[in-house]
């Protein structure tokens, strides 16, 4: 099977190949044109120029329909399932397999379908389960199965192990591994160098649109990868010193954080956050992670329990109290809690700070307070944009982060909250995100990160809570073993570790 | 969506990531913040020469349906255009001296002819001076409570909020400045005229808290509540109207009292043109507009909530109270909008008061792109549209309502920037016009 690409406009000028039976790792990061090069691959876009060959001949994939035709099949990044539907529904969904009389839709073979896949693959997923009470790993499974019943050769996963945990991700390489061994080729779309090196045959690097570099394993080294994806040496892990807590600054006891539906998000918590120290909350998405960090800020409310800094109590404050209290909060999701996206950079490096001095007097606003402000944080923070009074939405995702950063960090702090504080984000930008979550904490503050990449919590870390359900069900140090982590993720085996490690 | 489109946030300014491994030079942070102001400052022109652009020809192309309309809807040129085999001449000449009469005659009759200023310059008698100034007089007499009310909306949308509320905060202060004019009799002028200009904001602060404490504390749809309102207000006119406060002496006829003389806006021009305070008034009251917004604190609430509310939320602002004063003060420009009709104006309260003032604002907003200084050209133009469009009704025999036709086409064209693109072949480049579509495409 051979794909080529002339030059194109965000792809530009790459040549890729796929061979029979290889799990092939499209590496690079955010923005350098993974996605676009496989969405064109999957119909959804078209190439301006160039062309695609399977199997020698040149295919016109003007729509996923004749993707599908061609046996390619796609896995999104976020799935495209209809949450209500039955797996079995989901999968036969635009190819719905009818009876030959009257047209009615033919469930046990649908039902024969789902089980002759998964079978083969150990892919194993109940039929009749309704999708949004599945958990992420398993609807993954649903989305595999449903390009393999279109009898897909071609397999993209599309950055898959983002939500999954540990465990789920050893099943998901198992399955990768046994499509290989049926000659399926699979297309493995991620930036996490350690996965490739776990399980692929082949790596494509790119970098702002073209491939830099083809390797494979055995050839290379993550460092090596690193550096190709970026463009230059990388430091892995940011250096840094023994954490030297002083007193506890934050004291959480008890909390209870209602999520959307009216369940328990955070339930009965309690963890201690000292001063000099960074307490990394690691866990799988959607354990309560987020709405601790916004019910910690005053952005949710807490059903019960008490929050309290350096002793004063804070429950039920407004973000507006706690902020005055000293505390700084990097949102989740950057672009909607962060910023204001259609301000300018300068606006958005002051938005708390608007009806105080320099920025105003009274009543009276002063846009060239603004404007010196902003001039002055470009250079601490070294963010990159052509103007201060450029809308922030024209800035790339990590300098959009530098200037959510910038900004909460022009005040003093004595605890910050940093939510998923490099997702989304480059290899570069995080190194500067991560040096500057520990230089807060070298400065004294208590720092609260939560992440769900356990690169990220173990690189900064001095003590890990790990979240499962709304509890915590573990403490660790980056020194406990991964697996083990791993484990407290799923919610096994907690009860040993549950003292909070010093 | 087009390969193009999907090169993530990578805009002008954001450099490789190999350049990020080092940091800048140490240059002179003066000449390197000038570089930058530069940059800055070209891209802001091109947005707005484009939205400059945009607009001039939606009305440019609203004017052209116009005059077609014009041409199909005119007994004589639709006789000549029959005769079109035999004399296809014929049929152009008739439909052009149409179109050319009705905007002459809409031109003439918003900023006047250039004979009747040469004959005032040459005569300088009072009788010529009414004459040539009369159509600027009225237009800008029916640009003042427009400019007040697409003031008020133009404040609203910066606050991320849709205030339909127009025709019910302008009823309401109509109905409040109309009860203290032609009520308080024996007040001298400086006392009763502001007293009733007050009491007119009061009634449009009234007005626009309802919707907008409701909008705040309960999350009703502002857009629902106002046009909902709209009914209340025209209803609670008509129960006014039946109130002896309000009626002559033995009067039942629905039409109040007139205002009394010392509730009356001062005349600027003399008695024999209607230009009066009003339009002082409503000057005023966009410069407060524009400072408001620019160099307030709580102008920057209000653009931070309409930017985001869950930013604003995170910065620490109190989302509830900002739209709640954002919906008062938008009810209070309404309100003023109102008070000024009645006290400048028309004085005597009717059914239906104001008209579609409140529903016109809302295109006079929508032209203005959210700025002042736009919404009092938008303003201005409504103005001339309505003083010329009375003037091309007695001088030609197309009819007033073509100008409303006008008007809502050029909203047609406003919304739809992709088709006025179309027409006129202009290209989509550069990051600044893709912004701009994003904004009103979306």
């Amino acid at each position: 099977m051979t794909k080529r690409f002339g030059p194109l406009v965000a792809v530009d000028g790459v040549d890729f190949t796929v061979r029979p039976g290889e799990i092939h790792a499209l590496l690079g990061e955010n923005g350098a044109g993974k996605t676009t090069l496989m969405n064109i691959l999957y119909g959804l876009y078209h190439a301006d120029s160039g062309e695609i060959l399977i199997d020698g001949r040149v295919a016109h994939l003007g729509s996923p329909r004749d993707a599908l035709r061609a046996h390619i099949g796609m896995v999104h990044q976020h799935f495209m399932l209809v949450p209500v539907f039955t797996v079995a529904e989901n999968v036969i969904l635009g190819a719905e397999p009818v009876r030959r009389f009257g047209g009615f839709l033919d469930r046990a073979k649908a039902r024969a379908l789902i089980h002759a896949q998964a079978e083969a693959f150990g892919l194993s997923v109940d039929p009749d389960a309704v999708v949004e009470n599945l958990p992420v790993g398993v609807q993954q499974r649903v989305e595999i199965v449903k390009a393999l019943v279109r009898e897909a050769n071609l397999l993209i996963l599309d950055e898959p192990t983002a939500a999954l945990t540990p465990q789920e991700t050893d099943e998901l390489f198992q399955a990768m591994r046994s499509l290989r061994e049926s000659g399926k080729s699979v297309v493995f779309i991620t930036h996490k160098l350690g996965e490739v090196m776990a399980v692929v045959d082949r790596i494509t690097v790119m970098r702002a649109g073209r491939v830099v570099g083809m390797t494979t394993p055995e050839a290379t080294s993550e460092s090596e990868l690193a550096s190709m994806m970026v463009g230059r040496q990388v430091l892995f892990n940011v250096v840094r010193s023994a954490a030297r807590p002083s007193a506890p600054v934050l004291e959480v006891e008890d909390l209870l954080v209602a999520d959307e539906r009216g369940g328990k998000a955070v339930d009965g918590l309690s963890l201690t956050v000292h001063g000099g120290e960074i307490l990394a909350v690691a866990g799988v998405q959607g354990n309560g992670q987020t709405e601790l960090a916004r019910a910690l800020f005053g952005l949710a409310p807490t059903l019960s329990g008490r929050i309290r800094l350096e002793g004063r109590d804070l429950t039920g404050c407004s973000p507006h109290q706690v902020a005055r209290a000293g505390v700084g909060y990097i949102p989740e999701d950057r672009q909607r809690e962060g910023l204001v996206l259609g301000f300018s950079v300068a606006e958005n490096l002051m938005l708390d700070l608007y009806d105080r001095p320099p920025f105003a007097r009274g009543l009276r606003f002063s846009p060239r307070a603004v404007r010196a402000n902003a001039e002055s944080r470009f250079a601490e923070f070294d963010i990159r944009a052509a103007s201060t009074s450029l809308p922030v939405s024209a800035l790339s995702g990590g300098n959009q982060q530098k200037v959510v950063l910038a900004r909460e960090f022009s005040r003093p702090l004595k605890l910050l909250i940093a939510s998923q504080p490099t997702r989304g984000l480059d290899v570069g930008s995080t190194e500067i995100i991560h040096r500057r979550l520990i230089e807060a904490r070298d400065s004294g503050a208590a720092v609260l990160v939560v992440s769900t990449e356990l690169d990220e919590v173990l690189a900064l870390g001095d003590r890990i809570a790990v979240m499962y359900r709304g509890r915590i069900s573990g403490y660790a140090t980056s020194d406990t073993p991964r697996e083990q982590i791993g484990l407290l993720m799923a919610g096994v085996g907690g009860e040993a570790s549950l003292e909070p490690v010093p | 969506m087009k390969p193009a489109d999907t090169v993530p946030e990578e805009g002008p300014g954001t450099s490789p990531p190999a350049a990020q491994s080092e940091p800048a030079e140490p240059s002179p942070s003066g000449r390197k913040g000038l570089l930058r102001r530069g940059a800055g400052g070209a891209l802001s022109w091109v947005v707005g020469a484009d939205t400059l652009v945009m607009t001039v020809l939606s009305i440019f192309s609203a004017l052209v349906i116009g005059a077609l309309l014009m041409i199909v809807t005119n007994s004589s040129t639709l006789a000549a255009w029959a005769r079109f085999p035999s004399n296809p001449g014929g049929a152009f000449a008739t439909s052009w001296s149409l179109v050319a009469a009705a905007y002459g005659a809409l031109l003439t009759g918003s900023v006047g002819s250039p004979s009747a200023y040469v004959h005032f310059f040459t005569t300088g008698s009072a009788a010529a001076f009414n004459t040539a100034f009369n159509p600027l007089s009225e237009t800008l007499v029916d640009t003042a409570p427009l400019l007040l009310a697409g003031l008020a909306l133009t404040l609203a949308f910066k606050a991320g909020l849709f205030n339909i509320g127009g025709p019910s905060q302008i009823i309401a202060g109509a109905i409040m400045a109309g009860w203290v004019g032609l009520t308080m009799s024996n007040l001298p002028l400086a006392i009763h005229m502001p007293l009733a200009l007050l009491a007119g904001c009061f009634g449009g602060a009234v007005a626009g808290w309802i919707p907008g404490v409701l909008r705040a504390r309960t999350g009703a749809h502002e857009v629902i509540v106002t046009i909902m309102l709209n009914y209340v207000a025209l209803n609670l006119l008509v129960f006014v109207l039946g109130l002896q406060v309000f009626l002559p002496p033995g009067g039942t006829n629905s039409v109040s009292r007139p205002i009394l003389a010392s509730a009356m806006l001062p005349l600027l021009a003399g008695s024999g043109l209607r230009l009066n305070a009003s339009i002082l008034i409503a000057a005023a009251a966009a410069v407060a507009v524009a400072w408001l917004l620019s160099r307030t604190t709580i102008g920057f609430r209000f653009r931070m909530v309409g930017g985001s509310h869950d930013a604003a939320r995170a910065a620490g602002v109190d989302i509830p109270r900002a739209i709640t004063l954002a919906f008062v003060l938008s009810g209070i420009l309404c309100g003023l909008a109102g008070a000024v009709m009645i006290l400048g104006i028309s004085p005597q309260l009717v059914q239906n008061y104001g008209g579609d003032t409140g529903f016109t604002a809302f295109i006079i907003a929508l032209l203005g792109r959210g700025k002042p200084g736009g919404v009092v050209l938008a303003a201005l133009l409504f103005g001339a549209f309505q003083a010329g469009g009375l003037q091309m009704q007695v001088s030609t025999s197309v009819p007033l309502e073509l100008i409303e036709v006008i008007e809502a086409v050029i909203v047609f064209f406003i919304s739809a920037p992709g088709l006025v693109r179309a027409i006129y072949r202009i290209r989509v480049g550069g990051g600044g016009f893709r912004l701009l579509s994003q904004g009103w495409g979306g």
